[in-house]
């Protein structure tokens, strides 16, 4: 048997089910090496005490007929966890312990997983690479110094360290996709109301959508079925039928029609984005795949629009952060003065100029020019992939315009950061679900991944398409430990 | 357009975040950079074009209004910036 934290999901539950292994065993492994990884700053809160005794437990009375069995989980901090501090990386939430739990959370405690503690993110999602969590950086574990993506950049981190067997984040522009292209894993932004948002701390909540991020194809459909459950809690979570994604993957992808845009071929993309792609449209035909090239003509025009819709929602979404129920408060003179400074000295920057953006496009005078135009072309881009899916089944692109940058290299230009989403912004715009799975390294061996985009609710066949393409493609991460002494 | 400096005053009281002129000033360059490139929709024609306010095109549903947790009231006041048994605690408003 390899060693345990270096062993998939599937591999776990099937030890822990055969009883060659017990929970116990599993989870001490995962703490110990999260002890020994702390200079990744991969999390905010660890719960590694209560984590053991929970194994224990599961030990003394295992239920073997659950999906996760005393599998320990680390999971993004923007899940709020019943009875542990919950801050979305952010100062304001630095001392908040949530009331309740996540939905989605609950459904994986519900199949017997168990909560090894919070992964640092973005300041409220906010972010492409990690840098604007008020808990610091993280540290990828492909190479020093590198950002992981974000925003759910300590998920990605934890995961690809081996840290955690799977992983939940959030994606609100590419917030799971991203990352799980920098680091060499999977990554499943899920059809917008597949996964409920109730107890997830919001930041755009028309895009805003909880997946799944783990180290192969397979381990991805495990917890999809986990966690995509109808939730009256959330009013815009869609009571559709739900595929059994793991019994029903298979890699019987003939005669599937997969598009290829041209509008994703952007001005100043690497030559070696392009050969990987190249290279995955091979990958496919071998799969059986059929090729055809389509147009999705308001691509470049996803990036403008989502900098006005996030930043609106955001701007609403936040208001409710005034220090007067909970979170930091600051000291003012009066209640005006104690909000302002409140809001100043417990938003991060990033934070602050989103909402300062949202705050101005949806104000007297501008709502029209500036958000309501939003909307409306938000509504061309999804009609280009309502047009699109007359003709596909389902849509192959790069996961991102670049391999992961250095730390600190892109901080002091939002708009450059913002360019990291460029391809996985229209999915989010449009409501549906997308995969990035590892593709190949560029020059320098750092990893790129492969996006699938799915018509609405059809997971199970980007899931189907991903794990036919991961066993050609035959990806490896390559980890060395650089960061344990 | 440009944002000046009066408007990220004005922006800045809306959303209830204090700026001193350093931040003000920085935050000008930032959000002037950031327009110029929202501005890139304006090539778009949108006159007959509905707006996408959700993706969801089901009606929300209804539930009754029911208590559901019970009995955590110190724990949601333990989250209060201010201590003080049973209120919330904020700077005098009415003199």
């Amino acid at each position: 048997m390899s060693e345990i934290t270096s062993q998939s999901l599937t591999e776990l539950v099937k030890n822990i089910k055969e009883k060659k292994i017990s929970s116990e065993e599993i989870t001490k492994s995962f703490v110990v090496r999260s002890e020994k990884s702390k200079s990744l700053n991969s999390y905010i809160t660890e719960d590694f005490s209560s984590a053991l005794k929970k194994a224990k437990i599961f030990d003394t009375k295992p239920n073997f007929d659950l999906k996760l069995p005393g599998i320990p989980i680390a999971v993004k901090d923007l899940f709020c966890t019943n009875g542990l501090k919950t801050t979305a990386g952010s100062k304001i939430l630095n001392n908040f312990v949530p009331t309740y739990e996540s939905t989605v959370t609950q459904n994986i405690w519900n199949e017997g997983a168990i909560l090894l503690g919070k992964l640092n993110c973005d300041e409220f999602a906010m972010g492409s690479s990690n840098e604007t969590s008020f808990f610091g950086n993280v540290q990828n574990p492909i190479d020093k110094d590198l950002v992981p993506g974000g925003s759910s950049g300590g998920s990605a981190s934890a995961l690809a360290a081996n840290l955690t067997p799977i992983t939940i984040g959030t994606d609100t522009g590419g917030s799971i996709r991203q990352p799980a292209s920098f680091t060499g894993t999977v990554g499943l932004k899920p059809t917008y109301g597949s996964c409920s948002r109730y107890g997830i701390v919001a930041f755009a909540s028309s895009l805003d959508q909880a997946g799944p991020m783990s180290k192969n194809v397979k381990d991805c459909a495990l917890l999809q079925e986990v966690i995509s459950t109808y939730d009256i809690k959330d009013s815009t979570s869609i009571d559709f039928k739900r595929k059994n994604y793991f019994k029903d993957l298979t890699k019987n992808i003939k005669g599937k029609k997969i598009g290829i845009p041209k509008e994703y071929r952007v001005d100043g993309m690497p030559n070696i984005i392009e050969e990987l792609w190249t290279k995955g449209i091979e990958y496919a035909k071998n799969c059986g795949a059929e090729i055809v090239d389509i147009s999705l003509p308001h691509t470049s025009y996803a990036l403008p629009a989502y900098y006005i819709v996030a930043p609106a929602e955001a701007s609403s979404n936040l208001a409710r952060y005034d220090g007067v129920k909970y979170g930091f408060r600051s000291k003012g003179e009066n209640l005006i003065d104690m909000y302002e400074k409140t809001r100043s000295e417990g938003f991060g920057d990033e934070v602050q100029r989103r909402i300062m953006i949202g705050t101005y496009v949806l104000s007297s005078g501008y709502y029209d020019a500036y958000y309501l135009k939003a909307q409306k072309v938000r509504k061309l881009i999804k009609n280009d992939f309502d047009e699109a899916y007359k003709k596909v089944d389902a849509i192959l692109t790069p996961s991102t315009p670049s391999s992961a940058f250095k730390i600190g290299e892109k901080t002091n230009d939002p708009v450059s950061m913002y360019l990291n989403d460029i391809f996985t912004v229209p999915v989010n715009l449009s409501g549906l679900p997308a995969i990035s799975i590892p593709a190949g390294v560029d020059a320098k061996g750092y990893p790129l991944g492969l996006q699938i985009i799915g018509k609405a609710f059809d997971e199970q066949n980007i899931l189907n398409i991903a794990y036919a393409m991961e066993e050609k493609i035959n990806f490896k991460n390559k980890i060395t430990d650089w960061w344990i002494k | 357009m440009t944002i000046d400096l009066k408007t990220i005053k004005h922006i800045s009281k809306l959303s209830r975040i204090s700026v001193d002129d350093a931040k003000a000033k920085k935050l000008e360059g930032d959000l002037n950079s950031i327009f110029e490139f929202i501005e890139k929709l304006n090539e778009l024609k949108t006159d007959n074009v509905e707006p996408l306010t959700s993706v969801v095109e089901a009606t929300l549903k209804l539930r009754s209004d029911e208590v559901k947790s019970k009995d955590i009231r110190d724990q949601i006041l333990k989250n209060s910036p201010e201590n003080n048994e049973d209120f919330f605690v904020v700077p005098k408003v009415v003199e």
